[in-house]
């Protein structure tokens, strides 16, 4: 259920490599814990983003819940598309629930990452 | 602690959290799925953790009138009213529901929040009246089917005349040969009715109310919608919008406040307050963009911070992002603008009057 090419956080994100660009989403896990998606507070294009420092926000019905960068860089694009339908998230987190794409400074953090099978017995 | 339905929510597959001492049912397919069931549909609520107290004898009607700010003497048999279980400040000890049963004979309905406080505060002043008070919690659960096609649903199983019930009135009858009591009540918006049924009785009803309500798109529907519901309809929720400092006039609640009924606990902090004026009073604004405002961020006018929020959400039937404040006077208006500050900066809010939905 958790691709096997993509890289995952502790806090239920994930990381898609192409050469040196990270697109970053959250976790199938993650929709599901925070429940129906209303809101997705994006950063701006060219926003430089230290690994661990806040990307945006997610916005539930219930709560709301931080993103952090898993990685360094800047952000290149963001997915505009959830500006106004954020429940993207919720139908498809791992694909056209994307959050935003990072020009990576630092991909040797991608070997601190867990693979698919790590991160899947991790929410097990 | 467990409702009577608990084992009917775990297998349904709801997302349980711990509410008020019980195990409660969040979810079940997601809010905004439950929350526009009951809108369009139907939906079915366990709320079994509500507190029951009796209240019976010959001074049963001035003990509740000394302990309660609305006029429980125009209360006739069959009916019900909104109260407020008053502190000698204005404010609430809780809010509930008063049932006249009989001629000497009473049921309050508590938050399952406060049912130990209660329960000690009714227990505490019953000094002076020939009344004795009973916490019947355990022995009741409760459902509540909401929305309009709750009648339709409710009169298969029932031989009363629902249709001829009024708003704020009951029966005790029988739901599928339980005896029960069904009130025309709800905290929803919607059209609809509580049901007080024996707790041992109360999982029965459950299976029966969803089966005779499947074909009408019927759904169980957790805590989660049950306070989206309840915030779209600006009905207030202890311990968010209203407690033990905000007095019912502050709290826009005037409307259960019956000075001429004689004396009551609060009275004369209540009537000083309607002749001095209000410093601030609950009103009900909408966030001018995406973000949600939160039960605690803090509201501001030019950078200066005059109140908190008191709860806010994205009101799903209304599709944008709904709260209520106590603000100062002068900003009461519908069309006043302040801030909410979110995180680490701010959002823009306007006044808007309130309910925020009214069923057509």
């Amino acid at each position: 259920m958790f691709p096997d090419n993509y890289k995952y956080t502790k806090d239920h994100e994930w990381v898609a490599v192409d050469g040196d660009i990270g697109t970053i989403g959250i976790t199938d896990y993650a929709q599901k814990e925070l429940g129906d998606i209303v809101f997705v507070e994006l950063p701006e294009v060219g926003q430089e983003l230290k690994a661990g420092e806040t990307l945006g926000n997610i916005e539930s019905v219930k709560a709301v819940s931080e993103l952090f960068s898993p990685v360094t860089g800047v952000v290149l694009e963001i997915n505009e598309a959830l500006e106004e339908q954020a429940e993207i998230v919720n139908q498809d987190p791992h694909g056209g629930g994307w959050i935003v794409r990072i020009k990576l400074a630092e991909p040797g953090e991608l070997d601190e990452l867990m693979d698919a099978e790590a991160y899947g017995s991790l929410v097990g | 602690m467990k409702t009577p339905v608990h084992d009917a929510h775990v297998k349904a597959g709801a997302r349980m959290v711990p509410f008020a001492g019980f195990s409660m049912p969040v979810q079940y397919t997601g809010i905004v799925d439950e929350h526009m069931a009951v809108r369009t549909r139907a939906g079915l609520f366990d709320v079994s953790h509500m507190g029951e107290i009796i209240v019976e004898g010959a001074g049963a009607l001035d003990y509740l009138q000394n302990l309660t700010c609305n006029n429980v003497a125009r209360l006739e048999v069959g009916r019900a009213h909104y109260t407020g279980l008053m502190l000698p400040n204005g404010a609430f000890v809780d809010d509930m529901l008063i049932y006249r049963l009989a001629d000497r004979r009473y049921l309050a309905v508590v938050n399952a929040a406060n049912l130990d406080k209660d329960r000690d505060w009714f227990l505490n002043h019953t000094q002076g009246f020939d009344v004795n008070v009973e916490d019947q919690s355990a022995a009741y659960g409760q459902l509540a089917l909401q929305g309009p096609e709750a009648p339709a649903i409710l009169s298969q199983l029932t031989t009363t005349d629902l249709s001829a019930m009024r708003y704020y009135s009951f029966a005790e009858t029988e739901v599928d040969g339980v005896g029960c009591i069904v009130s025309r009540t709800g905290y929803t918006g919607e059209a609809g009715f509580e049901i007080y049924a024996p707790a041992d009785a109360t999982a029965r009803l459950w299976e029966s109310l969803l089966g005779a309500g499947a074909p009408s798109g019927l759904i169980p529907v957790g805590l989660g919608a049950r306070d989206t519901l309840r915030l779209e309809a600006s009905m207030a929720l202890y311990g968010n919008d209203i407690n033990d400092t905000t007095t019912a006039l502050e709290a826009n609640l005037g409307w259960i406040v019956k000075m001429k009924k004689g004396d009551f606990i609060g009275r004369d902090s209540l009537a000083r307050q309607r002749e001095e004026g209000l410093a601030r009073k609950l009103v009900g604004f909408e966030m001018e963009g995406r973000a949600i405002a939160r039960h605690g961020y803090p509201v501001l006018r030019e950078g200066r911070e005059i109140g908190t929020v008191t709860s806010g959400t994205f009101a799903p039937f209304l599709e944008k992002s709904i709260g209520m404040a106590y603000l100062p006077a002068g900003m009461w208006e519908p069309g006043t603008h302040f801030e909410v500050g979110i995180r680490n900066r701010t959002a823009p809010a306007v006044v808007v009057p309130t309910p925020f939905y009214k069923r057509g």
